[in-house]
């Protein structure tokens, strides 16, 4: 039953981009076409549930056991862009038809701030799900799937404004952004449902 | 390009947010009132100056292969300075900013200057690149709060020029609020430079 809650609080309630914010550059940059959103959505899953997991630990064996908390940021951007290397490579070896349909976007994720946003937030201060890491990852595993939602349904949105005239100055990314606030808006409707 | 022209193209010409789009999400994300966003665009100056200053002054010792990875350092290093600053001095705006403190590492402007200008310009044009890159930043952060602010809490600078049981938009404050914004606020950059 936890599980089911903190799936719909991040994947509707709290979603990453369209209330809290998080990777707002590949929103806007990867979502031209539904086959592009879909490539980076799933890069995104796969890539931030082994952050958060990689860094959790990080996080409660390394820095918090040896007083370190304060160089939380520089090393886990540090794994972060190591751990996307190294994700690069291995899929390379093992699955070249998965490497083939990622392969542009993962390096992109380094640069994603929802990445390092969730692994900064997953070992905060006042975080709820931080006792376990089981949690923290479906949390995690949450926050990706819903980046992935609201990025394949903006695209498909999008696909069609390409089609219609819009108004003098307003083509191309403030429409864009225009359409994604009233897409948040909907996602507003999903508050009180936790 | 003289010293001036290096300084000045980020205020206007090329403003990371209002005509390159870089660095959204702290933009959206804490331009709540003007203040917020003042605050944040002053933090991201700071860390752009000093990366800028630090790279360019490192640019021959560092090997090309790994030069990102080395920048990511070098910026992390400069966030977690701001950080830990804010924390002691200013405790009310740091809670308010939060997570988007840490997160201007990751946002594309600072890497952005470095890749672009600081590691191929000698030490004081990449000042200027980073001062004016980073006040053409706080600029539109500054000026994006406001219009939220205005809006959404009927305020500007936590000064209320409304009565006490005036109605605002509120939805300006939240969320959806600073996509439509921002979206119309890029839309007359847009018709402006048009009509230029």
């Amino acid at each position: 039953m936890k599980i089911i809650i903190i799936l719909i609080s991040t994947i509707f309630v709290n979603n990453v981009i369209l209330a809290q914010f998080l990777g707002i550059c590949p929103f806007l940059g990867t979502s031209k076409k539904t086959s592009t959103a879909v490539g980076m959505g799933a890069a995104v899953i796969f890539v931030l549930v082994l952050a958060t997991l990689v860094t959790y630990l990080l996080n409660k064996y390394v820095l918090v056991a040896h007083g370190l908390e304060f160089l939380q940021t520089i090393a886990f951007i540090l794994v972060i862009a190591a751990l996307v290397q190294m994700v690069e490579i291995i899929l390379k070896k093992i699955s070249p038809s998965l490497y083939t349909a990622l392969g542009v976007f993962l390096p992109l994720i380094t640069t994603n701030c929802c990445v390092l946003g969730v692994s900064l937030k997953v070992v905060g201060e006042g975080f709820i799900y931080g006792n376990n890491v089981g949690e923290a990852v479906i949390y995690a595993a949450g926050i990706a799937i819903g980046f992935a939602v609201a990025l394949i349904i903006f695209s498909g949105i999008r696909e069609h404004i390409d089609l219609m005239e819009a108004p003098e100055g307003t083509k191309g990314t403030p429409i864009a952004l225009i359409t994604a606030g009233i897409l948040a808006m909907a996602f507003m409707g999903f508050g009180g449902l936790v | 390009m003289s010293n001036w022209k290096t300084f000045t193209k980020g205020l206007i010409k090329e403003n990371p947010i209002l005509v390159l789009l870089l660095g959204c999400c702290p933009t959206l994300a804490t331009t709540t009132s003007a203040i917020n966003g003042m605050s944040m665009g002053l933090a991201t100056t700071f860390v752009l100056i000093m990366s800028n200053l630090v790279i360019s002054l490192l640019k021959n010792f560092i090997p090309d292969k790994v030069r990102i990875p080395c920048f990511i350092v070098v910026i992390a290093s400069f966030v977690t300075v701001v950080q830990l600053i804010m924390q002691a001095y200013v405790p009310d705006i740091y809670e308010t900013l939060g997570l988007f403190i840490p997160l201007i590492v990751v946002n594309c402007i600072v890497l952005g200057r470095a890749e672009a200008f600081a590691s191929k310009n000698p030490v004081w044009p990449s000042i200027l690149d980073g001062a004016g890159m980073g006040l053409g930043f706080t600029f539109a952060l500054t000026v994006l709060g406001s219009i939220r602010e205005i809006l959404g809490s009927g305020s500007i600078f936590n000064f209320r020029f409304l009565p006490e049981d005036a109605q605002t938009i509120l939805i300006f404050v939240l969320a959806p609020g600073a996509f439509i914004a921002l979206g119309y606020l890029i839309a007359i950059v847009n018709r402006l430079k048009k009509t230029k």
